[in-house]
């Protein structure tokens, strides 16, 4: 499922247009793209929760060629799946 | 950020009563859920991706008592952000 497909469901089941289902889906998202840019920690119950992750730099290699490489610090976004979605999913 | 914050912002933008709001913001959820419980990605662009992958079982150990266990097979959920998202992040 994508983002289109994700707004087609939703102007189904919830009888809305498709134009009012993109806004909302697309607010949904830049939500969560804006508080993980914030570096919020962001927690939806029965769903999960998004937690940015700091790295410290490394020296890495490019596996084809084996040269060095620096790799400057980083901060990356983690998904923890809640209770609920885990077990829904493993069931 | 909670899913009340989520839904004020739906509020603001869309014009929709609060209810109105937090109900197609369940339903979003919910639709979500539904996919990856059947399994299906769901690949969202300028965010990330959801996955299901499977993982074999392994041994592991108590913790607490030391004894040794087998862990099953199990189906478990990933994220995996985009790389528009990681770059915004790290501001390149």
């Amino acid at each position: 499922m994508n983002k289109s497909e994700l707004i087609k469901a939703v102007a189904e089941k919830g009888g809305l247009s498709m134009k009012a289902a993109k806004e909302v889906v697309n607010t949904f998202f830049d939500a969560h793209i804006e508080a993980i840019l914030r570096d919020e920690r962001i927690e939806i119950r029965g769903f999960g929760s998004f937690v940015n992750k700091c790295y410290d730099a490394y020296v890495g290699r490019n596996p084809k060629t084996g040269e060095k490489i620096e790799v400057p610090e980083k901060k990356l976004p983690f998904f923890k799946v809640g209770k609920e979605l885990k077990v829904r999913v493993d069931s | 950020m909670t899913k009340s914050d989520i839904v004020e912002a739906v509020y603001q933008n869309v014009g929709f009563t609060k209810k109105r709001a937090a109900e197609v913001v369940n339903l979003i959820l919910d639709t979500m859920k539904d996919a990856l419980e059947d399994g299906d990605k769901v690949k969202i662009s300028g965010f990330g991706n959801f996955e299901i992958r499977m993982k074999e079982a392994r041994k592991g150990r108590n913790p607490q008592t030391g004894d040794e266990i087998t862990i099953s097979e199990r189906r478990v959920l990933s994220f995996k952000p985009s790389q528009v998202l990681k770059d915004r992040l790290n501001n390149k």
